[in-house]
């Protein structure tokens, strides 16, 4: 294990068992229902970079944010924080301290009935960082500091905040236990655009200050190409792609990514006619045999369908690990529109 | 959207300034509640110090007196404004003595039913599986015996278990037990519900992410947020619980005659219903319907003014 | 130019309330030529979404319409009474909501209300418009139109939906369409299908429509004119490509810089410092001056009505010498 890896997932996986109520099954005669939210996924985060994953809704990406810091429990596979095995981690506060989350919203993240003073010195508090009230004071009005707000801000309750400076404040409870891993679940997802600037840039002030390593997750590529070193993009479950951010972005392969980056809107006016690829996310509980997008894949074949492709070094861009036959065999159309007009 | 009211030092005055003060205000209906239930739980706990006469004095009682008819009829007493009872019992005195002992009842059975009530659907709530499965069983086969059958069974029991002079002592409790016992699956249903919700918020996950305690995070971060709901229910609740004390005391099985409470006078007053002496059961029958009403519109208030959705 | 289909003379809606009234929507002013998008665009509580539920009379009590006028092909109709108004609505102008499952009624089929509002403003007896209906689902793109027509909203996905409530406001065949957010709710990549049906079907049909929404990808792709609103205000009206590529308000200028690129990385997002005021709390002459890196002292004691500034019309005191203030 190389120690400058912060975070390694290995073949992680987490089923949730959705099955309906006992007696209701067997009325119906209705076996067990699985879904597969994360089904087998591997990456490693090195220290001080940022890893996004990117997907749509139901793809799991949420899933692994929480199985990273612990919420959830790996149905297999397992993840190393630091060279350690996360559950023995979470069982050391030193190294619980090491990692925390911010979450998308800035509406549900924060405590309706406690002052803005005591969410941000909760983690403070719960490590014992330090016990005297007057350090606690002086911390929590250097971090509100630190992320744009006045220290008299402590006083006041969450609503009394916007949506923006919400954020601010999870962001510096987030910091308040000097971690050295942050997971971000949709950090900006549910703020307006010019306020998500705001928070992408303090965010990137605060990586570049301290030193931190994120883990972002996000269904903005546009937002994911501002922040990331590396990208997975997740369809149902897996990761499709891997790559460092800037090959991603300029030669997606997996068919997937390729529709990704078409179905965003042209800001630039180019004129330049979309064509988006057809269908819907299918079900997690039921997904297709094979290699899960094969059936809105323009490049799907017997194969895609019956054989669950890999992930493995993409011919031409070696960077890239990608999970797609077509790829692998040199039938993807690199530099072609993916779908004929 | 709510304007940001500059911080007040004086809580008074940021009270007044609230939302709830201003729907208060802005219903009639409530206010009136508001005072007649003030009048009723003022005159029950001032009793001792305002009533007219001490009911229970039997020194100063005169069954020259009794059945007085109130103050305003041809023969009535000016002393004695409500009229006395066969025994000559100023029947405002009694009132206010009974009603007393029905509030106490009644807080203290609400009291017990929110202890539990929350107890258990916090727990049920946050911890889910089998805890959750249990307990809300029981809660269920609860809400299948009414009231008045529980409470009958348990006043049953213990006069059987008990000499009459103990269970004379611990009547008032056992009434409050069984009133308390059978009114928590209410409040156990209300707050695992609010708890599933709250159980899921990001605040939550976040106190999960740097490992507080599950009891920690059910006290101080969850219960605090479930509290709206639970103090509607139990504003009504006392309302139940008062008529469920007075059916009991009715019934005879309730206070001990020693301690009248409001049912106890309504039913020594029925008695002398058609003999004519009318007032002995019907003001204690009006007191009682006043404070339960009033009682229930202030609870009918607070859930309309809690509930955003419902304005 | 003939006139134009819908015009909104300044709109003011206000919300009383107990700390005073609070004015949501103050002397909105455009108007929407027959066949065009006009794209809203602006942040949560700017007054984009207000905008277009007075238009369609769906404004949520006690908001109120307390000034100005709303004119279709010149007949005003802010002050119809509720059944008028419900006449208007769907034969004239059709409503799509970011959320479908608002918009379609769960125990009905979609077959049944698509016949229901072809029924009721068409004429066409039931028979008629349950072909008619089948051909709207295929129109927008669902398969196997004639089994799904009878299946209940809840069988279908979120994307089919939404395609199904575009099928429902179109059926009637407005003139006018009010869409809030119509993509939102949605995928990227359902967001795409959706966005380029709503376009050509409005393009076939001659329809116009009020696209309102946050995300400036959709307003680009689709709209040929957007306003832009700000506290309440509209701060800019132009060209689409105009308002994209060169803001005139300094607002909007903002707005458009803050969106990343997907194209390339920035070292750091140009980013407008602070938040739009409460309604309760919008500073005297221009609102956006507490944020504005132009603001002078006019900009605080004078409001700027819209004015001809760069190709656009913009509420900004920085292009008062081109020529006098004028109405959209």
């Amino acid at each position: 294990m190389r120690n400058d890896i912060m975070l390694e997932t290995i073949n992680v996986a987490r089923h949730f068992d959705v099955s309906r109520p006992l007696v209701q099954r067997l009325l119906a005669r209705e076996g067990k229902r699985v879904l597969r939210a994360v089904d087998g996924i591997s990456f490693a985060i090195e220290k001080g970079t940022t890893l996004s994953l990117v997907g749509e809704s139901g793809c799991g990406k949420s899933t692994v944010a929480r199985l990273v810091v612990g919420l959830y429990g790996p149905t297999h596979g397992s993840v190393m924080f630091d060279g350690q095995d996360l559950a023995q981690a979470r069982a050391d506060s030193e190294q619980r301290r090491r990692m925390q989350m911010i979450f998308q919203d800035p509406y549900a993240s924060l405590n309706p009935r406690w002052r803005v003073r005591d969410i941000i010195a909760e983690p403070i508090r719960a490590f014992g960082l330090t016990r005297s009230p007057a350090e606690i004071d002086a911390r929590v009005g250097e971090l509100l500091t630190q992320v744009g707000l006045s220290p008299l801000d402590g006083q006041k309750f969450p609503h009394e905040f916007s949506g923006g400076q919400r954020q601010r404040i999870s962001i510096a409870r987030a910091l308040s236990s000097n971690p050295e891993f942050l997971v971000c679940d949709e950090p900006t997802s549910a703020l307006d655009v010019s306020v998500q600037a705001q928070i992408l840039n303090l965010m990137k002030d605060l990586q570049a200050r301290l030193g931190l390593t994120y883990l972002f997750i996000s269904h903005n590529l546009a937002v994911v190409r501002q922040v990331s070193d590396r990208v997975g993009v997740m369809y149902l479950g897996r990761l499709v792609e891997l790559a460092p951010a800037e090959t991603l972005f300029n030669t997606p392969r997996h068919p997937y990514t390729r529709a990704l980056m078409e179905a965003i809107p042209d800001l630039e006016m180019t004129g330049r006619q979309r064509i988006p690829v057809g269908g819907e996310v299918p079900s997690p509980i039921d997904p297709p045999s094979g290699c899960p997008f094969h059936p809105r894949c323009p490049l799907a074949n017997d194969r895609c369908v019956a054989e669950r492709p890999e992930m493995i070094p993409a011919r031409g861009t070696p960077e890239t690990l990608v999970a797609c036959h077509a790829v692998e065999e040199g039938r993807d159309r690199v530099g072609e529109p993916l779908v004929a007009a | 959207m709510s304007a940001t009211a500059p911080a007040r030092p004086n809580a008074i005055r940021r009270a007044l300034d609230s939302d709830l003060w201003y729907s208060f205000t802005r219903s009639p209906i409530t206010v009136a509640s508001a005072i007649v239930a003030l009048i009723c739980v003022g005159g029950a706990v001032l009793a001792p110090w305002i009533a007219p006469h001490n009911p229970f004095d039997l020194a100063s009682l005169q069954l020259m007196d009794a059945f007085k008819p109130p103050a305003w009829e041809m023969d009535g007493d000016p002393n004695y404004l409500l009229g006395t009872d066969d025994q000559g019992r100023d029947v405002l005195s009694a009132i206010m003595y009974g009603a007393r002992v029905s509030l106490l009842v009644g807080f203290c059975a609400v009291l017990l039913s929110v202890s539990i009530g929350i107890t258990a659907g916090l727990a049920a709530g946050y911890m889910g599986g089998t805890v959750d499965a249990v307990l809300m069983r029981i809660a269920d086969i609860k809400l299948t015996f009414p009231t008045i059958l529980i409470a009958l069974l348990i006043d049953g029991v213990v006069r059987a278990a008990l000499p009459r002079e103990v269970h004379d002592q611990i009547a008032l409790y056992v009434v409050i037990f069984a009133i308390g016992i059978s009114n928590w699956p209410s409040f156990a249903r209300t707050v695992r519900g609010s708890t599933l919700v709250e159980r899921n918020k990001e605040y939550v996950q976040a106190a999960r992410v740097i490992g507080v305690s599950r009891a920690r995070i059910m006290v101080s971060h969850v219960l605090p947020n479930v509290l709206g709901p639970v103090l509607v229910i139990a504003t009504l609740n006392l309302g139940f619980a008062v008529l469920a004390e007075a059916t009991l005391s009715f019934l005879g099985v309730g206070v001990p005659p020693t301690q009248p409470s409001l049912g106890t006078l309504i039913r020594i007053g029925n008695d002398f219903l058609f003999s004519g002496e009318w007032w002995i059961t019907i003001f204690p029958g009006i007191a009682l319907i006043l404070l339960v009403l009033s009682v229930n519109l202030l609870g009918d208030w607070l859930r309309d003014a809690l509930n955003p959705k419902l304005r | 130019m003939t006139a134009p289909l819908l015009e909104v003379r300044n709109l003011r809606v206000e919300f009383p309330t107990r700390r005073g009234t609070l004015v949501a929507l103050d002397d909105v002013s455009f108007s929407i030529a027959h066949g065009e998008v006009l794209g809203v665009v602006g942040e949560s509580g700017a007054g984009k979404s207000m905008t277009g539920a007075a238009i369609i009379g769906l404004l949520e009590p006690p908001g109120r319409i307390a000034g100005g006028q709303i004119l279709l092909n010149g007949r005003r109709i802010d002050n119809l009474p509720y059944s008028e108004l419900r006449k208007l609505r769907g034969r004239e102008i059709g409503a799509i909501f970011q959320d479908p499952l608002t918009t379609l009624n769960p125990l009905y089929t979609v077959g049944q209300q698509l016949i229901e509002t072809m029924v009721t403003h068409l004429p066409l007896n039931p028979a008629q418009a349950r072909a008619k209906a089948i051909e709207w689902l295929e129109l927008v793109g669902i398969p196997a139109a004639s089994q799904r027509i009878d299946s209940y909203p809840h069988e279908f996905s979120g994307g089919m939906r939404q395609r199904v409530v575009i099928a429902l406001a179109l059926c009637a065949e407005p003139k006018l369409i009010v869409a809030d957010e119509p993509t939102t709710a949605l995928d990227v990549s359902i967001q795409a299908q959706v966005i380029s049906l709503l376009k050509s079907l409005a393009r076939d049909k001659g329809t116009s429509m009020m696209l309102v929404t946050h995300d400036m990808g959709v307003i680009a792709e689709t709209a040929d004119r957007v306003a832009v609103m700000y506290a309440g205000r509209i701060v800019e009206v132009g060209a689409v490509r105009n308002v994209v590529q060169q803001a005139a308000h300094p607002y909007s200028a903002g707005l458009m810089g803050s969106i990343p690129p997907v194209g390339r990385r920035l070292e750091r997002l140009q980013q407008i410092d602070g938040s739009m005021p409460r309604l309760s709390a919008i500073p005297p002459g221009c609102p956006y001056n507490p944020r504005c890196p132009h603001a002078f002292d006019r900009c605080f004691v004078e409001r700027p009505e819209l004015m001809p500034a760069k190709d656009n019309l913009a509420a900004c005191w920085l292009y008062a010498e081109q020529g006098v203030p004028r109405h959209a």
